[in-house]
């Protein structure tokens, strides 16, 4: 169920993540990215945690290219967390929940 | 004998511990996965596997390990995201130490397998920025870029090949003069007109500010030194164990690959490793899911005679 992780590109990306009053978070993902779709369930299950605290975003860096390139990623997945534009914390490859909780608070 | 949470726990979720996950539900064992990632393992990260009988087409690393883990679930394995901080396997009830928890089982298969192995180039200042150990993963990132790749092995070669469907020219560093990848993959990377390969060489050093901008690389017989630029640098160039939980509760090599018997035991009574993680000849998802059928037989027949 990923309905509730909103698949911005790159015109809205502006608009979704960087004016956003609530902190988000957006992974940079592709369809060929094996590890992308082994984190997307543990993604699924922060969104359904922290969803009222916090957006949850996702692009597709093939579709999307202008995004991924200003932020400098070059490897996927990476979870960027942007707070009031700015980002405030990035993680890249495949990391525990118990991790990525712990990033999210702090991010909080 | 004191009760215990479980009869066996198995600590990792790659081919190695969802086969004894698969074997030990189907004994109707009261077995847990704790997996501290994801269930998938080395496997997530191969973008295709062409060496695993029954798959005559080949199949993604990603969806032979969705495989692995639906066959496990639909036998009944129940599998939890968890780190293993510790254990304590100083009674008969091998205690298993979590964040939050402890649990204890009767039996213990360890099979968490291994890492890539860093070179101490740059890759934590340069990971995701240009350094990389997935080329399924970030290999179209250097589209019409060049990128070197470092190793001989059959990761390294196998991985610069796939480099090429992406990048317009691979350097493939190797420090000796001939690769030790398997013959179909060292024809294949000869025959790639992408693909240069630098004998006799390692690398010593990465460049760049934000991200890599070029590959030292030293020839260890003229002991020549050169800057390659590239875009990005690829390391397959082995791995370690993910054992740092193990604290010597059981026997390893100098490496701290576990060391077992023919039975996958261990140096600990009831205590059996698999795949990866163990001293082993070769490792491959064929190997690991053998070891592992071994030690779900070895672990269940320990239980009957406690």
């Amino acid at each position: 169920m990923t309905q509730n992780i909103i698949e911005i590109e790159d015109d809205s990306f502006e608009k979704i993540v960087l004016q956003s009053d609530k902190p988000v978070m957006v992974d940079f993902w592709a369809p060929w990215c094996g590890p992308c779709k082994a984190i997307a369930p543990t993604v699924d299950a922060l969104e359904k945690e922290y969803g009222d605290k916090m957006t949850f975003a996702k692009v597709n860096v093939d579709d999307n290219p202008i995004s991924p390139s200003k932020y400098g990623v070059q490897a996927i997945p990476t979870l960027i967390f942007f707070k009031n534009g700015e980002i405030a914390d990035q993680i890249t490859g495949m990391v525990a929940k118990e991790k990525l909780e712990e990033t999210i608070n702090g991010v909080l | 004998m004191t009760t215990t949470d479980y009869d066996l726990v198995i600590i990792g979720a790659g081919p190695a511990g969802l086969t004894a996950g698969i074997y030990a539900a189907r004994a109707r064992m009261n077995v847990l996965l704790l997996e501290k990632t994801v269930p998938g393992g080395q496997i997530l990260v191969t973008d295709w596997i062409e060496n695993y009988s029954g798959f005559p087409e080949g199949i993604s690393g990603f969806d032979l390990a969705e495989k692995m883990k639906t066959q496990a679930e639909e036998m009944g394995l129940k599998i939890e995201t968890a780190e293993v901080h510790s254990l304590d396997l100083s009674e008969k009830s091998k205690k298993i130490v979590l964040k939050n928890k402890s649990i204890t089982a009767k039996s213990l298969i360890i099979a968490s397998g291994a890492s890539p192995r860093k070179l101490g180039i740059g890759e934590d200042k340069f990971m995701g920025k240009g350094i990389s150990f997935c080329a399924t993963c970030d290999a179209p990132f250097f589209k019409d870029k060049t990128v070197v790749a470092i190793g001989g092995g059959d990761t390294a070669v196998q991985e610069a090949i796939f480099l090429t469907k992406f990048a317009k020219k691979v350097f493939l560093i190797h420090r000796r003069d001939e690769l030790r990848a398997t013959k179909i993959l060292q024809e294949r990377a000869f025959a790639n007109d992408k693909i240069e390969i630098i004998w006799d060489s390692i690398a010593t050093g990465v460049e760049g500010f934000f991200g890599v901008e070029g590959v030292k690389v030293k020839n260890l017989k003229t002991h020549e030194e050169k800057t390659i630029k590239a875009d990005g640098c690829f390391i397959w160039v082995g791995i370690l164990p993910n054992a740092s939980f193990l604290n010597d509760s059981v026997k390893t090599d100098e490496f701290g690959f576990i060391l077992v018997d023919e039975k996958m035991q261990t140096s600990a009574p009831g205590v059996f490793a698999a795949g990866d993680v163990r001293v082993t000849p070769l490792r491959q998802i064929s190997t690991a899911v053998g070891d592992a059928a071994i030690a779900a037989v070895s672990a269940e027949h320990f239980i009957e005679n406690l």
